[in-house]
């Protein structure tokens, strides 16, 4: 099943299970093992935390919003997110040691577990950052 | 998320519900640290946690640490099949006292 689904949503934290909520939707028409679904909605969500924290670290109360389109063609499974934060350095975005204890920095990391592949994009289409996650799904 | 919190003895548990992310890890800490820190055991039941991230886990992370520093410990029973997955992921099964 071939699907392209997106939604905005204010860059904020109470947004984060907004963001879960339109993730399950589409998941649910693709009919993904449930599996599955609960770790792309993480690695979602993980994405859209990312921004919230990292892009706008600093910023209160923003109106700025996000934007997440999930689409799926030919079983190969990309999910896109547009945000006008500050612009990310990609050699930058690094996940903590595994053995070094501590609070923080697991984000990425599941993010790389999940899925395929993480590329920040060029094509910005007025955004600031694109960041595209990929998976093949069987 | 919900929480509600029993004292028996020593021992303070408590059950968390619902979904932890970013946007509730503060009032998840407001819960548990201040009873890690009067050095009381602490007892997470996460049975009713459908959902946890990163920011859930640090939470997790956080409250053991604390617990070492004041010689006690927090234990995480009960943990949902789905935070279950996502503490191995992080590879937190060994060092967080899962019962």
């Amino acid at each position: 099943m071939n699907i392209e689904e997106s939604k905005d949503f204010l860059v904020s934290t109470a947004s984060l299970k907004e963001v879960r909520v339109f993730s399950r939707e589409v998941f649910e028409k693709l009919k993904l093992e449930q599996e599955l679904k609960d770790e792309l909605v993480l690695a979602i969500a993980e994405a859209a935390q990312n921004i919230v924290k990292h892009g706008y670290k600093g910023v209160d109360n923003t109106t700025d919003r996000m934007q997440i389109k999930i689409s799926m063609k030919d079983s190969e499974l990309e999910i896109g997110f547009f945000d006008k934060g500050k612009a990310v350095v990609p050699g930058n975005v690094q996940h903590r040691k595994l053995d070094d204890i501590k609070p923080g920095g697991l984000g990425t990391f599941f993010i790389k577990q999940i899925m395929d592949a993480a590329v920040f994009k060029k094509d910005k289409k007025g955004w600031v950052n694109h960041l595209v996650l990929t998976k093949k799904i069987n | 998320m919900t929480y509600k919190v029993t004292e028996e003895g020593n021992v303070s548990t408590v059950f968390l519900n619902g979904e932890i992310d970013m946007d509730v890890t503060e009032k998840a800490k407001e819960v548990i640290l201040p009873l890690v820190e009067s050095g009381k055991e602490v007892h997470l039941n996460l049975k009713d946690v459908s959902y946890m991230d990163s920011s859930g886990i640090s939470v997790l992370i956080e409250s053991h640490q604390k617990a070492l520093e004041n010689n006690t410990k927090v234990i995480v029973k009960e943990v949902s099949k789905s935070v279950l997955k996502v503490i191995m992921m992080a590879k937190l099964e060994q060092i967080l006292n899962l019962e």
